[in-house]
């Protein structure tokens, strides 16, 4: 990865006395895809407000090409935002929205003319320019914001949740499509979502927020298969977390082992068993009372709900996490 | 199936047509007939002693084009022009950011603009009457602050009359703009913003044009009332300052010229349907915002 | 963004100003003397002498039943009209809900023309009938609007299923349709009811010599000259119209506590 382009140093912010970001560091570097991936309200989008400077946090740094921004305007900022909704202007037509951001810095019509045309025809719209935001449809809308953004060539581009809108197979194509013109632009994505399968599919490096603080941030592999905390564990991987001896573990479903090898030496009682997305998922009890889930490709018919068998694991796929619920002066 | 559904359909259709005499009957009767009249009644003579006589005649136009009554729509025109410009100076800002306050201080403030709204419009051009009395309150402050050192006897001039009009006509520019900034997505001026506007340019690209509708809807709707609100000019500007209004006041109850009156409300409605047709045409929309 | 501090200043502001000279009124209606130039201590005779006047219970109570009269008819008329139009299209219909519109779309003075023209055509003594087909002209549109508009956002569904379960059309309608518009028809007469108790133009034009409504009294009292006794009026008013303000916002907020705020 290239050099740092934008670091956040210890951001805090309150609405109405609950804190909501609770000291959030991040770095970002030049032309790199990073990823915050959260449940609602975990301050991921405050955290990419800040960064635009939509809003000013309480304290902490924003700083973008080594210079402090934290009390710019949003105007002054090399920061473009992908906005929800698509924020697109509703009395303006399409050219006219790629083109504003020029508009407002004097750029020369002619120039304004070439690089909206060029911004159209990378999302692949070129014919749209005349059309009015409420004439395109949520896929369309959705690629009007990216090319409205990114004609403004800005060091860093924010996008907040911008398929969430979208149904299942536009969404696919379009996280292929966001990749791909990240990687022609080299421009810094920072991209918020709640779909873990996203987050993988297309960051550098992903960060997962909770209540406000940023549990772990590391690569898709990182992530997923060394999760810091189980809240990490939980969320990205679905992993079970067991308290076992003092400790916290988190291993993954499709890593239980129940084919009798000596690993397996726990009794675990079937309680249900479930068919989905091509996978049978059983759920066990074991003797202490915790629950745990264990996913196989394909069916298994030999188990019953009710049946006692020996469940185990690898030692390798046990990783020891951070409790959230209980450490939380450790986190 | 297809045939008791279409059965049931016009049994129902039937039924709606019965809630609909009243509605028609009224309005043909009470206002499309009346309004029909008005425009045939400004083309007939006034009868020698009371009434009207059935004659066409062009002359309660012709005389509306005398210098006398030209001034007095240049004078009423003029004074609705200046109330609608202060009215929407001062309204347009206070509806926009009444619109951005938290959901219970909005519902406050609606309450705070209805209260001086339902008490009766004479009752609180009283109160203007006091404060610019010869000697009253205003006098008394600005002597008190040595800004002049006699009354200003400002009630029963223009400026009294401007401040009484603009006062009553606030509220309906500032619901019209209310509410139709209150429709504008925040999110578009934070878009604005972010793509390098400043909170200057956001405004006039984007709040601004998305709550011209409303602005629009406010002018209309004070420049329309203004025109007629001879009450107003009574009280406030004595017998100083003439409007249309008090025209055909005066043509009705003193000159009993029904006729001209007419004339004079004929010019009034299509100069008034003239408005709202550039609304229309303007916004493109047929409902006046914060109308209702 | 800074959150900036003037514009709630400037509301502020304007807010006060406006309401300077209806304090003014109550204040002045406590005064002695009978110039509003000099305070010279607190008195109620001003509220005795307004109890006194009968001229002005008589006018005030014409202005109640004439508010209440027409409100009644505009109700029935907008009501009927509105439910009649909806799931139809007609060119008609639409001719008629715009016209229905105008009284409140023209300056009041030409209505209050238009109606003293047509009424001394035909010949109709003026009066208390004639104030109230005036005065029902422009409560209408409040009422047919306010019900038109909801009837648009309704769901039909319910009315369907209601047939369906074997109710008859009297009972579709109190069961199903009439709680649904009723917050129209209510905040409809709201307005038609202010505009009906405060109108003095057309009022003007349209009474006789021997009915006078509150405002129009008003009036003639202004125009002749000082009467510190409509200062006291006017602090009853106020007083009577807070207190209907306050018990409506209580029980609207009553109302839609549950559904919580924001």
């Amino acid at each position: 990865m290239g050099e740092s382009i934008l670091q956040l140093q210890q951001i805090r912010k309150s609405f109405d006395n609950t804190e909501v970001l609770k000291g959030i560091d991040l770095e970002a570097a030049q032309g790199e895809f990073i990823t915050l991936l959260g449940a609602s309200g975990c301050g991921k989008t405050t955290t990419l407000r800040i960064i635009a400077g939509l809003e000013l946090p309480d304290s902490g740094q924003v700083i973008l090409e080594g210079r402090d921004i934290t009390d710019w305007e949003p105007n002054r900022r090399d920061v473009n935002t992908v906005f929800q909704n698509y924020a697109l202007f509703p009395h303006m037509n399409v050219a006219d929205n790629v083109g504003y951001g020029l508009k407002i810095r004097k750029v020369p019509k002619a120039e304004i003319e070439r690089k909206v045309e060029q911004a159209l025809r990378l999302v692949q719209l070129e014919e749209y320019g005349k059309r009015m935001p409420d004439q395109l449809s949520g896929g369309q809308k959705q690629r009007i914001a990216i090319a409205r953004a990114v004609i403004n060539e800005p060091k860093v581009l924010l996008l907040d949740e911008p398929l969430g809108a979208l149904d299942l197979k536009l969404r696919r194509q379009m996280q292929l499509e966001l990749k791909r013109l990240q990687k022609q632009l080299g421009i810094t994505f920072i991209y918020i979502t709640h779909d873990q399968e996203e987050a993988i599919n297309m960051s550098d490096r992903i960060g997962v927020m909770h209540e406000g603080v940023l549990e772990q941030l590391g690569t898709p592999n990182e992530v997923y298969y060394q999760p810091r905390t189980s809240y990490v564990a939980d969320f990205v991987g679905n992993a079970n977390i067991l308290h076992k001896n003092g400790e916290t573990l988190a291993i993954r479903s499709e890593n239980i082992r129940m084919d009798g090898e000596s690993v397996c030496t726990l009794d675990a009682v079937v309680v249900e068993k479930s068919f989905a997305g091509g996978q049978l998922r059983i759920l066990f009890r074991l003797a202490d009372g915790q629950l745990l889930t264990a996913s196989r490709y394909g069916i298994d018919n030999d188990i019953q709900p009710g049946e006692t068998v020996k469940i185990g694991w690898d030692a390798k796929d046990a990783v020891k996490v951070i409790d959230n619920d209980k450490d939380e002066n450790q986190r | 199936m297809t045939k008791t559904k279409t059965k049931g359909n016009s049994r129902r259709r039937s039924g709606n047509i019965g809630l609909l005499i009243p509605m028609y009957v009224f309005t043909i009767l009470f206002v499309a007939l009346p309004i029909l009249y008005l425009f045939l009644l400004s083309f007939l003579q006034r009868a020698q002693v009371w009434g009207v006589d059935f004659t066409f005649t062009l002359d309660n136009y012709k005389r509306i084009l005398e210098p006398l009554y030209l001034d007095t729509f240049w004078q009423s025109l003029k004074l609705a022009f200046t109330a609608t410009f202060f009215v929407a100076l001062i309204g347009y800002p206070y509806g926009y950011f009444m619109a951005r306050m938290s959901a219970v201080w909005k519902r406050r403030m609606l309450l705070l603009i209805m209260i001086p709204f339902w008490t009766s419009a004479l009752i609180r051009l009283y109160g203007w009457i006091i404060v610019f009395r010869s000697n009253g309150v205003l006098d008394k402050i600005l002597m008190g602050l040595h800004l002049t050192d006699q009354p200003l006897k400002l009630l029963y001039t223009y400026p009294a009359v401007v401040v009484g009009m603009v006062y009553s006509l606030l509220p309906f520019m500032i619901l019209a703009v209310y509410s139709s900034a209150e429709k504008l997505d925040m999110s578009l001026v934070e878009a604005s913003r972010d793509l390098g506007a400043s909170s200057w340019t956001a405004f006039w690209t984007v709040s601004f044009r998305l709550t011209l509708p409303g602005l629009l809807s406010g002018v209309v709707l004070s420049f329309i009332p203004s025109m007629g609100l001879f009450f107003i000019a009574d009280i406030l500007g004595g017998n100083k300052i003439v409007l249309v209004g008090s025209v055909i006041q005066e043509q009705i109850t003193k000159g009993r010229n029904q006729p001209f009156a007419a004339a004079l409300s004929a010019v009034l409605m299509v100069l008034t349907s003239v408005m709202i047709r550039l609304y229309r045409k303007i916004t493109g929309t047929s409902q006046l915002e914060g109308m209702l | 963004m800074k959150k900036k501090k003037w514009p709630f200043v400037y509301v502020a502001v304007i807010t006060v100003l406006t309401y300077i000279p209806i304090l003014l009124t109550v204040v002045y209606s406590f005064n002695t003397s009978k110039l509003t130039s000099v305070w010279e201590g607190f008195s109620l005779k001003w509220y005795r002498e307004l109890f006194r006047d009968r001229d002005l219970g008589e006018a005030l109570m014409n202005s109640l039943i004439l508010a209440v009269l027409s409100c009644t008819f505009a109700v029935l008329i907008g009501t009927s009209g509105a439910l009649g139009m909806s799931r139809r299209k007609r060119k008609t219909d639409e001719v008629v809900a715009y016209v229905s519109t105008l009284p409140i779309m023209i300056p009041e003075i030409i209505l209050g023309m238009v109606f003293l023209s047509v009424f001394s055509l035909m010949g109709l003594p003026f009066g208390m009938v004639t104030l109230v087909i005036a005065h029902t002209t422009f409560c209408v549109p409040y009422i047919f609007t306010m019900v038109r508009a909801r009837l648009v956002g309704m769901d039909h569904s319910l009315e369907e299923a209601a047939l369906d379960l074997g109710a008859t059309k009297w009972q579709v309608f109190c069961d199903v349709i009439l709680p649904q518009i009723l917050p129209a028809i209510l905040s409809g007469v709201l307005l038609a009811f202010a505009m009906s108790f405060d109108d003095v133009v057309i009022s003007i034009f349209v009474t006789g010599p021997k009915v006078n409504t509150l405002p129009v009294k008003i009036y003639t009292k202004l125009k002749t000259g000082v009467t510190p006794e409509i200062n006291a009026l006017a602090t009853v008013m106020l007083i009577v119209i807070l207190l209907c303000l306050m018990g409506a916002y209580l029980l609207g907020r009553k109302v839609k506590a549950p559904a919580g705020e924001k």
